[in-house]
């Protein structure tokens, strides 16, 4: 069902770099659970409401007062490559375009 | 052993209150024998009894507590299971962690877990594989495999967890011990390294029910860090029924007939759990089949839905932030992918493929949407259910604890260990695991459910039965 291609494709939408082996070890083990999970497509579920939360909140607001955070330097300790108190990243370079 | 590690939480907490046992002799006994762990239950283990003189008088009264790896706390290594996150050191502490504390129960340490939560054997993890205290060839269950190991051989007094699927309810099946997923939203997420936001649930892992209540009592209310969470709407309650007369328990025949899909129960799980059932009947309550129609397919809803979550999620660990960096081929996106690349165990891949994959443009209607139209059928089976049932009951695993490796070839196959599990979660509901038995020298779970909020009325009636069992986990803690 997910061939060599989709595999690909949704490596690439999910910024996972995958090597052969792992390609095609995806595409059987995908497929099977794709296949099991598949079948929830034969129950009849015309209009039913989708769930995305089970317990019912309204949006929950406070008042927007300023209050102490974190310091950027404790924030930045964990950060693999902090420059000038912000996050440091590789250029985005010629493959910085969107492609999807 | 020690008389100190014999007592269930609640014991120690009396007998430290009475004045009758030093809280830093407590914690020193559990944290050498959590420092000798053979069983790779822990990850971290604090150097020595905290700073902070554990109130007497607090509700947990200085006894420690073993918390799941996922759990952010401040200065301590936090990885939630992942190369991607080796030591991280996060700089604030998860709510929950931090209300235990307050209610005098200290950091024991950190234990181990299935990558990012997902799994069910703790084989997932980048720190090696937990094993389990009743046979070290099995694995404990997961993904909160190390809390549960932990607590049932006596490394702990008690444990939290984390469930999404039956991550805390499945281990402590396997591991012979008290397991609870409250309802969603009773406990505050914030500081839990995310996998499935509108399933993932706190719970503690105990060796009986009294813990889990003592426990769950400190964990849950609203934080103004989680917009999910609620306020409780009465307090938890210590257990103390001894009878269940009135009580009318529901089995669900498409959990338990078990057929279909294939997730067979394991006579020797189905005979303990009908023992269980011959027990409830005799403590007054009564038992009868039910129908939840949809709950057959709760595993392929939850099997789309939480990778789902867990695609967006995970989109956060990306090498910029915090965790680890790969450099690729110079370039930002190269470095993205070959830092998700690295850090990312096998499982967790597959789980953020299937998600994106179930996300994407032209498949999500057919996937994530009809999806979440089960999880709306689901929910009203339940609530169906529970106007002519107090508590809804099964086997919580359909197996006993497998041996390591056994499955790991077969992704369907563990995922079918989740069967009687993970509609609930689904429903938002609360449910609680206990020991029922032994199947050939290992622990069975006995799982029950309840309606949203029920928490109270599902300890006590765990509770009875709990005493009526009559569990002997003992011979796990060496």
């Amino acid at each position: 069902m997910l061939d060599r291609a989709a595999v690909l494709h949704v490596g690439r939408l999910a910024r996972l770099q995958l090597n052969d082996t792992e390609v095609q070890r995806m595409a059987a083990e995908l497929s099977k659970v794709l296949e099991h999970v598949e079948k929830i497509r034969e129950l009849d579920l015309d209009g039913v409401p989708p769930t995305s939360h089970v317990v019912d909140v309204v949006n929950a607001l406070r008042p927007d007062e300023p209050e102490p955070c974190l310091p950027r330097d404790v924030i930045l300790e964990a950060a693999p490559e902090p420059v000038d108190g912000g996050f440091g990243v590789p250029s985005p370079g010629a493959s910085g375009s969107a492609h999807e | 052993m020690s008389e100190l590690i014999a007592m269930t939480g609640a014991e120690a907490a009396e007998r430290v209150r009475a004045g009758e046992v030093d809280p830093r002799e407590l914690f020193d006994a559990y944290r050498e024998r959590a420092a000798a762990d053979r069983l790779n239950a822990f990850t971290w283990v604090a150097d020595g009894p905290p700073g902070l003189r554990p109130g007497a008088q607090a509700p947990l009264a200085g006894v420690p507590v073993a918390v799941k790896d996922l759990f952010c706390t401040e200065g301590v290594p936090s990885q939630a299971g992942s190369k991607i996150l080796e030591g991280y050191r996060p700089p604030y502490t998860a709510t929950v962690v931090q209300k235990l504390r307050d209610a005098g129960a200290p950091l024991l340490g950190k234990t181990n877990q299935d990558e990012f939560a997902m799994g069910s054997s703790s084989e997932n993890s980048a720190f090696g594989p937990v094993l389990n205290p009743w046979d070290r060839a099995r694995v404990p269950g997961g993904s909160s495999g190390g809390s549960a190991a932990a607590v049932a051989a006596g490394l702990a007094p008690w444990a939290i967890g984390t469930d999404t699927g039956g991550s805390i309810r499945q281990p402590a099946a396997l591991c012979g011990i008290v397991g609870m997923k409250p309802t969603y939203g009773a406990c505050s997420r914030y500081g839990m390294i995310a996998f499935a936001s509108s399933l993932d649930q706190a719970g503690p892992l105990t060796r009986d029910v009294t813990d889990a209540a003592l426990l769950l009592a400190q964990m849950v209310g609203h934080d103004r860090r989680d917009s999910t969470s609620v306020r409780f709407p009465a307090p938890i309650e210590l257990p103390s029924a001894e009878h269940l007369r009135g009580i009318r328990l529901g089995v669900p025949e498409e959990l338990i007939g078990g057929e279909r899909d294939g997730a067979g129960i394991e006579p020797g799980v189905r005979k303990s759990f009908e023992a269980a059932l011959r027990l409830a009947e005799g403590l007054g309550a009564s038992v009868e089949p039910c129908r939840l129609p949809h709950a057959a397919h709760a595993l392929s809803a939850y099997y789309l839905i939480a990778p789902a979550e867990a695609s967006a999620n995970l989109a956060r660990f990306d090498g910029v932030r915090y965790g680890l960096r790969v450099e690729g081929d110079g370039d930002l996106e190269s470095m993205y992918g070959a830092t998700r690349s690295a850090g990312f165990g096998p499982e967790v891949k597959r789980r953020i493929m299937l998600g994106t994959y179930a996300l994407s443009s032209g498949y999500y209607d057919a996937y994530y949407g009809t999806a979440q139209k089960v999880r709306t059928k689901i929910a009203d089976d339940f609530r169906a259910v529970f106007e002519r049932f107090d508590f809804v009951v099964t086997p919580t695993s359909p197996w006993t604890a497998f041996e390591l490796g056994a499955k790991t070839d077969d992704p369907l196959a563990m995922y079918l260990n989740d069967f009687c599990t993970v509609p609930m979660p689904l429903a938002g509901i609360p449910a609680i695991s206990i020991p029922c038995g032994l199947s050939d020298g290992l622990p069975v779970g006995f799982q029950l459910a309840g309606p949203a909020f029920s928490e109270s009325r599902l300890l006590d009636a765990a509770y009875a039965l709990e005493r009526a069992i009559g569990f002997d986990g003992s011979a796990a803690r060496q």
